[in-house]
């Protein structure tokens, strides 16, 4: 069976080619059935490789076609199917089929709704090699292009120049982490003598590095970290994420919040044989991720517009993901990459639900009071925000629960505690979120509010299934501690060792309760006062400009575009244009013209000694002649 | 013998289309290039049979007082130039057919293809230098001719400032002639000035080095020999910027590897690093002009001396990651960039400005232009799976071996690239349609062909890339283990 | 033939040849007409014809020729050259109505 693994990106790809080319001749209701349809085949092609390896969980190879060899160099163009490849598997097809059916509703009266099926099938192809690869060139390759499909459906509508603008931002974001990709591939063929995962993870070639040159594992990892910063939009590199909202609503479900941007994590638990190595590294991944997540939590604490909040929180959630794999704890990681695609797809789906009810409207402010007349788009909102709050039993409270309770374990209670106060805030602004927008009274115009209406089934269907995931999904990561007490084994830990180190976690039963208690307590608090800030007095955020202080610095970002704009932008632009406008045309170009130039006029002084007077030129002739002649002479 | 009919069998070509008037000679000459290109897969075939078939290589004396002989001979690394050179032929005659060329012009380009061949297969260094030569009057003419605004002046100084390297070159290829004591006297044969560069001293050599890699740095071109390329490129006619873009500034590239790496191996390893830094010093500086730059034609002009800067920083860093890249990047690069200025020409056609600042909104009304833009663009940036990708991929390894300080410098192509192709793209095609561009019209029948036929090639290559590198991977080892020995 | 020719000392011919050039010399230095200065040039050149033959037949034994091969193609050089000169000259004449070659100075810068 695993040897027909090559069938799960081959399902999108063929969706691609036959949207792409069929175009305008395709019925939007045809685009749907073979789009969709591509996705829920890789799926089932997946659900049951992901049944094979759990049964039989050692890894396949699966081999397609030499694809570039020089010399030594080797990259093959292969797949490797093991129980870490198969849970993003899992996620990818199963997450993209339900994003794909509701981008069916989403998307019916656009006009590019085959060229943006066709995308998205694509999108899918490059994750499937991106999770697929079994070597680092063919991750890369899947790597780049979803950093194209990223680029394509950002700039969706490609009449908009901000689109655009956020398109181009994000693309060439990620070629800055993508060059460090590269360079650390690079370190890898140079140390360890291929980039294929069995020859890069060999147990006795990288004991060996590690006591020979430590410091090139701590490069190496550092190389691919920061290639991942720019794809799981890190700390500095995370800025074009919230701009990439400018695509359409199932875009940044799917691509900025379920898949594309967990590729960091993957590619760090796939590599984590390495990481674990540099514990540098992983110092720098924790802080890093911490750090982007308390910065970018805050952020979200102000924002009125109902996508950026969300994207805020993703950008959050992935620095917890990235404090989990800083600490050594790659299933957890992996654990929160998985419940996160669930509720933070859900939650973007919703959002796009109501944006579509309330006509393109995204402002928060502008909205209320909607749960009368979007029950299901409500409900199933609720479930996602108390999924992402991390309140038991929702899948949110699992995974986030064995990140804090791993973070502890190696980090104790200081580092803890950041940690913890990102969740407080998501837990905030997230309530914040759905108090303002389905609570109160409703503060859109009159014709808003006429139009408003639930979605159409194929968009509530996977906001439902979603939503039923994001509640049980959790289960997946019982906690070791209450569950050995209880019978119920940590299932996903067992699953993914085979892939990743599995840290031993020493906590009781009595300390993960504790934990448990200490954390659902703080959010009861959280969730009250939220309630009570916005449902009970009803506040709302005040308009753009009567913001200040404090909270317009973080409304406007801390101003991190603006001082990368003055910082690198603009710098680059000036400095070009002196090299274009002085180097080049002045010196270089002027120095070939100068040779030109010295040679006229040098000749320009000689040529008046041609006189013209022919007698002359005889009689100099003559002269020289013999002048020649009696030197000659004269010199015997 | 295949070596010689796919030298001069353009040449007799180009003879004959001098006697047809009229229309039917872009017929002609395109149906005398895809004989020229099954000549190539013919000689493909004989290579693949046997790669060191006699038919593939001819020596005869021909100065024989000199010792220079008529010696021609194709291994890997010429069959991939020739097939660069037989493969685009086709093409750019192809894309001129709504010209107002005559037959004359296609007989020049005809004519360009028999040095061009003659460049990439010649073994004797005086029959090298005089193909290298020839090439250059052809394109003159075609510039001098056909080109645009100042033209005069723009191609004067193109001839002259070559002219002056190629003359350079001749100094040194000279200087090693005279070396030369085999036992048939002084000789201009490829294997003998390799012993005659070996057996110099290492200042003799640094002097030979500077001597070719001024004449190849000036073809290529290479920072800071470039400036009379921007402007050639523009005043040139799109089938004669095709021709200077595409095949002739491999010529650079392709002595680089076989004129001046074998030739004088302590030369190289005394000033490679200086011209190393030189070519990636061009990467960076030419992709920043490339960023600020408002002329779309000008501005490819300057990625395509960024890139350039990156083959022949791989070549210099010698080793079999760098020169296959390089292998590829060439034929990728032709491909891509004569891609891209048949694209110039399409918008420049339709919309008589070739400023990107008075473009705009092009995929609305011309969307199939746009996809096919995009696809071609994707390879010029080096998406895995276009060609540009292996050839960059492999490059930069190759560098990366030689230094990693390098590597990373020169990595900043990938940014830089993506930074002015992108935004060239989309201040082109993206955006609102203002009045010179909302009447602009999709692709025609013959433009189709020519981008989709360029856009399977990039895909194609970027995803098999496997005949290709098995075709030079033989030539490169034996290449490598000649200077090692 | 080789005896006639060796029958008067080399020395002979060299001053023949040397007041024979000196002659042309003097004459394309002082005279003005154009067509003098014609004839003065092809007695230089006849000159050094003299020198190559007796040279040649002195030095170079029964065998060697290639300095009187020499002599052939100055001749025909010469009446090229002649030939070329004398149209120019004719076309010069119809112009000016005159071949004195001070007349001749815009050939200049």
């Amino acid at each position: 069976m695993a040897q027909l693994a090559w069938l799960v990106p081959l399902f999108p790809l063929l969706g691609f080619v036959i949207i792409g080319l069929a175009n305008r001749n395709l019925s939007k209701s045809v685009t749907t059935l073979i789009g969709s349809g591509s996705i829920l085949a890789s799926f089932v092609v997946s659900l049951l490789l992901f049944f094979e390896k759990v049964s039989q969980p050692t890894p396949t190879t699966v081999h397609l076609f030499d694809w570039i060899t020089a010399g030594n160099f080797s990259a093959k163009f292969s797949f490797l199917i093991d129980p870490l490849s198969t849970i993003f598997l899992l996620v990818i097809t199963g997450v993209g089929f339900l994003i794909h059916l509701y981008s069916s509703g989403y998307m019916h009266e656009d006009d590019g709704f085959r060229r943006f099926f066709a995308y998205l099938n694509l999108f899918v192809f490059f994750m499937l090699l991106l999770v697929m690869g079994d070597n680092f060139v063919v991750m890369f390759v899947g790597w780049e292009g979803v950093g194209l499909c990223s680029y394509l459906l950002i700039g969706y509508w490609f009449e908009n120049t901000d689109y655009n603008n956020a398109a181009k931002k994000a693309f060439i974001m990620n070629r800055i982490g993508d060059l460090a990709f590269l360079i650390g591939i690079f370190l890898i063929y140079q140390h360890l003598g291929g980039i294929d995962f069995n020859t890069a993870f060999n147990i006795t070639n990288l004991a060996n590095l590690a006591k020979g040159n430590p410091s090139a594992i701590t490069a190496i990892t550092l190389c691919l970290f920061i290639g991942a910063t720019g794809k799981s939009a890190q700390v500095p590199l995370f800025t074009w994420l919230p701009d990439a909202m400018a695509g359409p609503t199932p875009v940044s479900a799917l691509i900025h919040a379920a898949t594309m941007v967990t590729a960091g994590i993957y590619m760090i638990a796939r590599s984590n044989a390495l990481f674990s190595l540099a514990p540098l590294t992983q110092d720098i991944i924790l802080y890093v991720g911490l750090g982007t997540a308390l910065l970018t939590a805050s952020i979200g604490l102000f924002q009125n517009d109902i996508k950026k909040v969300l994207a805020y929180s993703t950008v959050s959630q992935l620095g917890l993901m990235f404090a989990a794999l800083g600490v050594g704890a790659y299933s957890a990681g992996v654990f929160h990459v998985v419940t996160h695609a669930f509720f933070k797809a859900l939650l973007f789906l919703g959002a796009g639900s109501v944006i579509h009810g309330m006509g393109g409207e995204q402002d928060i402010r502008k909205m209320g009071g909607l749960r009368q007349s979007m029950p299901i788009t409500f409900w199933t909102f609720v479930i996602g925000t108390v999924a992402i709050s991390g309140i038991p039993p929702f899948a949110g409270f699992f995974s986030k629960d064995q990140i804090l309770a791993e973070i502890l374990a190696h980090k104790g209670i200081g580092i803890t505690a950041v940690a913890m106060i990102v969740s407080l805030m998501t837990c905030f602004y997230m309530f914040r979120l759905l108090f303002l927008t389905f609570f109160g009274n409703f503060r859109g115009t009159q014709e808003q509010k006429h139009h408003l209406h639930e979605s159409p089934l194929s968009m509530t269907i996977p906001l439902m299934v979603l939503a039923f995931l994001s509640t049980v999904g959790g289960f997946i990561g019982f906690p070791h501690g209450i569950g050995h007490e209880m019978g119920i084994h940590h299932w996903l830990d067992g699953f993914l060792a085979q892939s990743v180190v599995i840290t031993p976690n020493h906590f009781t039963a009595g300390q993960e309760w504790t934990l448990i208690g200490v954390a659902v307590g703080l959010l009861a608090g959280i969730i009250f006062w939220a309630m009570k800030t916005y449902v009970t007095d009803g506040k709302i955020p005040v308009k753009d400009s009567e913001m200040e202080g404090l909270q317009k610095v973080i409304y406007d970002k801390y101003y991190v575009d603006e001082t990368y704009n003055r910082l690198i932008t603009k710098p680059l632009n000036q400095i070009s244009s002196g090299i274009s406008n002085f180097i080049e045309t002045k010196i270089i170009d002027g120095g070939v013209n100068g040779i030109g130039h010295f040679t006229k006029w040098l000749s320009s002084g000689i040529r008046t000694i041609q006189t013209g007077n022919v007698d002359l030129y005889f009689f100099a002739m003559t002269i020289s002649a013999m002048l020649i002649l009696i030197i000659k002479l004269f010199d015997k | 013998m295949i070596t010689v009919l796919l030298i001069f069998f353009p040449l007799v070509a180009a003879i004959l289309l001098l006697a047809v008037q009229g229309e039917t000679s872009k017929r002609i000459a395109f149906g005398l290039s895809l004989a020229e290109l099954a000549i190539w897969f013919y000689t493909y075939i004989a290579f693949k049979t046997n790669p060191i078939d006699a038919s593939l290589s001819l020596k005869k004396a021909w100065i024989g007082s000199i010792g220079a002989s008529f010696a021609v001979s194709t291994d890997g690394i010429s069959l991939m130039m020739t097939f660069l050179t037989a493969l685009l032929v086709p093409f750019i005659i192809l894309s001129s057919f709504k010209g107002k060329y005559s037959n004359v012009f296609y007989a020049l380009i005809l004519l360009m293809q028999t040095a061009l061949m003659g460049v990439f297969t010649a073994t004797d260094g005086l029959l090298f230098y005089i193909f290298w030569e020839l090439a250059l009057i052809p394109i003159w003419f075609i510039c001098l001719i056909w080109g645009g605004e100042h033209r005069g002046m723009i191609t004067f100084k193109f001839f002259v400032y070559t002219m002056a390297g190629s003359l350079i070159m001749l100094l040194g290829l000279l200087y090693l002639y005279f070396q030369t004591n085999g036992s048939m006297g002084r000789s201009f044969a490829w294997a003998e000035l390799v012993q005659a560069g070996k057996a110099l001293s290492e200042t003799e050599q640094g002097y030979i080095f500077w001597a070719l890699f001024l004449a190849f740095a000036i073809k290529m071109p290479i920072f800071p020999f470039h400036t009379w390329q921007p402007d050639t490129y523009v005043v040139a006619p799109t089938p004669g910027t095709m021709l200077l873009s595409g095949i002739m500034l491999k010529m650079g590239t392709y002595g680089l590897l076989r004129w001046l790496m074998p030739l004088v191996p302590a030369g190289v390893a005394m000033w490679g690093k200086t011209a190393m830094i030189l070519s990636i010093i061009g990467i960076i500086y030419a992709s920043c002009i490339a960023i600020v730059q408002k002329d779309f034609k000008r501005l490819i002009a300057y990625s395509s001396i960024a890139h350039v800067g990156l083959i022949a920083a791989g070549i210099l860093s010698w080793n079999v990651e760098g020169i296959s890249g390089a292998m590829m990047q060439m034929i990728a690069h032709g491909i891509n960039v004569v891609g891209l200025f048949f694209i110039a020409e399409i918008i420049f056609n339709r919309t008589n400005t070739r400023q990107i600042a008075e473009l705009g909104g092009l995929r609305q009304v011309a969307p199939q232009l746009a996809l096919l833009f995009l696809i071609i663009l994707l390879g010029s940036v080096a998406l895995p799976l276009t060609n540009g990708f292996v050839g960059e991929f492999l490059l930069l390894n190759g560098i990366f071996k030689y230094n990693i300080g390098f590597a990373a410098v020169a990595g900043l192509t990938v940014i830089l690239g993506a930074v002015y192709m992108l935004r060239s793209y989309q201040s082109v095609m993206l955006g609102d349609t203002n009045p010179r561009t909302e009447n602009v019209l999709d692709l025609d029948l013959n433009e189709k062909i020519i981008l989709i036929g360029l856009s399977i090639l990039i895909i194609g290559m970027g995803v098999y890339p496997k005949p290709f590198m098995e075709i030079s991977q033989p030539a490169i080892k034996t290449l490598l283990e000649t200077v090692k020995n | 033939m080789q005896e006639i020719v060796q029958g008067v000392p080399l020395q002979h011919y060299i001053w023949l040849s040397a007041i024979l050039f000196s002659i042309g010399v003097m004459g394309v230095l002082y005279r003005r007409n154009a067509i003098i200065i014609f004839m003065c040039v092809e007695l230089m050149l006849n000159a050094v014809n003299l020198m190559l033959v007796a040279f040649s037949r002195y030095h170079s034994g029964t065998t060697g020729s290639s300095a009187q091969v020499f002599v052939f193609f100055i001749m025909a050089v010469a009446a090229a050259e002649v030939a070329v000169g004398l149209a120019i000259l004719m076309m010069v004449y119809r112009n000016t109505k005159s071949t004195d070659i001070d007349f001749l100075n815009r050939l200049k810068f």
